[in-house]
């Protein structure tokens, strides 16, 4: 299978970002958090991937483990490698790191409202970022700061004032500004309209999107909105208990899931043509990181569980194209003809 | 702005009024009658009570105020009944020695406090924060004047480095010093601690941490602005309790200062004297308060854009 899969890139660019069986815990007095679980991510150079799951997936961990921004203990980043450019991230020194982040990886956070320093004015904040890894002036700081200000659509001359003078879609919209403005190859988006409201939603993706085709920067784009994945993915990861459980291009996803988990994603949905449809929610809880379950870690939500489903963890199953994959037992022979989940669903 | 603190210092004259009467009328109940406090247990009734009549003292009370405050209007705080000197020569030859102590006690207070509260936050749970917490809490637990008494068992008349009192020299502002900023070091590190914790963990600490800034650039730039905000909240109430706190320091230190002053002056009935410290305390207070408030705006843009519609 791996050949496969390897024989599906030969030709093809080497990745911005692979992660490679990732494993973060969360270490307290009481309880080992186990929040990411041997995670494979690969992100192709220019392309956007989704990482979509619910809350508490491990998502936003994984986005901080490659910034290398988290909080150490109680976090641990315990295996696995994470390649930019092809570079070890993990080995690098924290000075080094300093180096990457800001200039080739950069983030923007869930939550606007908080993330701006609240005494600096934002054109400071984001002049900071291009003095500390470009050799200019502050003078030449700021002026670009403002270029970038203008290009997220906000007008030069409120450069000088602070985030409390500003509203979630500006300050999302200034964050998108200082996380671009040394025109970083990789950025992390972490859940950038989760608190905006729907109409601001569009406006702050639309920028995104954009900005991100003028600068061909790669992206991983990580959220819970399917909606959000449909309007700027290429790719998308489904992530459940801090596992990959489906891996496909945005069609792949779209027009033919095969995880149990992502057809109830789809199924929790609003249908627009049917709007008297009954919501299907997945019912049930994902598992207590704590104590994750010993076989697949959906089972016990899963329409389709069987005995092994509980027993035993799913291998890898990959569909004739080497690119889409699956981890779950209904493709336990490795051959996927046709997705098992869609009719009976 | 200006406007502002032309605002807050108007609003002071009601406060001093009301102090003043306050003081005045207690002091007005309170036993002893100055005439005969002046003239001595010697002198005869008669004496007393032409000086009772000169002094306006059988005047009705109300009256007597009035009077005070005509004169405190026209700069004139009255003589001092035990000295017969001006009261204002009295508060100004004494004026500069509280101001020094509480001034030195103050950046004393602040170096050490901040700089403890920071590094206490940036290796939290080590050796020396646990270190800098059991001292705050030492210092909050522990009252001013047995303090002041325990340093100068120890330091005076055990080991004989520093003097027990006086106001000679650099040596013998130690010990006062260190007494009167020890409240306010426990109360300023806590405060310091608790709120670089609360930057550090931030949202916004971590934007900055995410742009590639280094350790220090993050906690110079972005987390200390913001964590002494809450600071100097703390910083301006203690050192208001710091100037009251003169009072104790000043006479367990026997050092010629305000605070000396206003217990003799009680000690003795010299009521003009007495109201002359006790409006100078006021008006520090207001003053202080004023400074901090400006100071407020002058760190956080919030608050500047508050007052700018004020």
């Amino acid at each position: 299978m791996m050949n496969q899969k390897e024989a599906a890139h030969a030709g093809g660019q080497a990745p911005a970002l692979d992660v490679k069986d990732l494993v973060v815990e969360y270490r307290t007095h009481h309880a080992t958090v186990q929040a990411v679980n041997h995670v494979d991510l690969e992100i192709p150079s220019g392309k956007a991937l989704g990482l979509v799951g619910e809350t508490g997936a491990g998502k936003t961990t994984i986005g901080l483990a490659i910034m290398r921004l988290l909080q150490e203990p109680p976090a641990a980043v315990r295996e696995g490698s994470i390649v930019f450019r092809g570079e070890e991230l993990r080995s690098l020194s924290e000075k080094e790191m300093q180096q990457v982040r800001g200039s080739q990886i950069s983030m923007i956070f869930q939550d606007p409202m908080t993330s701006l320093n609240p005494v600096m004015t934002v054109e400071k904040q984001i002049a900071e970022s291009i003095r500390h890894h470009e050799d200019v002036t502050q003078e030449e700081a700021l002026q670009k700061a403002r270029e970038m200000l203008s290009m997220v659509g906000i007008p030069v001359e409120r450069g000088s004032e602070y985030q409390h003078q500003f509203s979630g879609g500006m300050k999302q919209r200034v964050m998108i500004a200082i996380a671009l403005a040394c025109r970083p190859e990789l950025l992390i988006a972490d859940e950038p309209t989760t608190a905006l409201d729907v109409t601001i939603q569009a406006q702050v993706l639309e920028k995104i999107k954009e900005l991100r085709n003028r600068y061909g920067t790669s992206m991983l784009m990580i959220t819970h909105d399917l909606g959000v994945i449909a309007e700027v993915c290429d790719e998308v990861s489904v992530i459940y208990a801090g596992h990959i459980v489906e891996h496909g291009t945005l069609e792949d996803i779209f027009e033919n899931c095969l995880h149990p988990y992502t057809q109830g994603l789809f199924d929790s949905l609003p249908n627009l043509e049917d709007r008297k449809a009954k919501l299907k929610p997945i019912s049930g809880l994902m598992p207590d990181p704590t104590c994750l379950p010993e076989g697949c870690a959906f089972w016990d939500r899963c329409p389709y569980a069987r005995g092994i489903c509980k027993m035993k963890k799913p291998a890898r199953a990959y569909c004739d194209d080497g690119h889409h994959y699956v981890e779950c037992h209904l493709y336990e022979d490795g051959k996927i003809t046709k997705s098992e989940v869609k009719d009976v669903g | 702005m200006w406007k502002y603190v032309l605002k807050r210092l108007v609003a002071m004259i009601p406060v001093l009024i009301c102090v003043t009467f306050l003081v005045f009328m207690i002091f007005q109940y309170a036993e002893g009658d100055p005439a005969r406090m002046i003239l001595g247990f010697d002198a005869t009734e008669e004496a007393v009570a032409e000086l009772r009549e000169e002094m306006g003292l059988n005047d009705p009370k109300i009256v007597q105020y009035g009077r005070y405050m005509w004169n405190l209007l026209h700069g004139d705080f009255g003589t001092s009944y035990s000295t017969r000197m001006p009261v204002v020569t009295e508060l100004a030859s004494r004026f500069p020695n509280t101001l020094k102590l509480a001034a030195v006690s103050i950046v004393v207070a602040m170096a050490v406090s901040i700089s403890l509260g920071v590094l206490a936050a940036i290796k939290q749970n080590s050796i020396f924060d646990m270190f800098s917490m059991v001292l705050a809490l030492l210092g909050i637990s522990l009252p001013t004047f047995w303090i002041g008494l325990i340093c100068i068992i120890i330091f005076s008349v055990h080991l004989d480095w520093l003097p027990s009192g006086g106001s000679e020299g650099l040596r013998s502002m130690v010990l006062p010093v260190i007494t009167l900023s020890m409240n306010s070091v426990a109360a300023i590190t806590r405060t310091t601690r608790s709120s670089m914790l609360d930057v550090i963990h931030s949202d916004y600490n971590r934007t900055a941490k995410s742009k590639g800034l280094s350790k220090s650039e993050v906690i110079w730039r972005h987390t200390l602005p913001n964590a002494l905000i809450p600071t100097l909240t703390v910083a301006g109430i203690q050192t208001c309790f710091m100037v009251s706190g003169t009072i104790m320091v000043e006479n367990v230190f026997a050092w010629p200062g305000i605070g000396r002053l206003l217990v003799s002056a009680t000690q003795n009935r010299d009521v003009p004297l007495a109201l002359g410290c006790i409006i100078l305390f006021s008006v520090s207070f207001s003053l202080i308060n004023l400074v901090v408030d400006l100071l407020y705006a002058a760190v956080d843009p919030r608050i500047r854009a508050s007052y700018k519609n004020k």
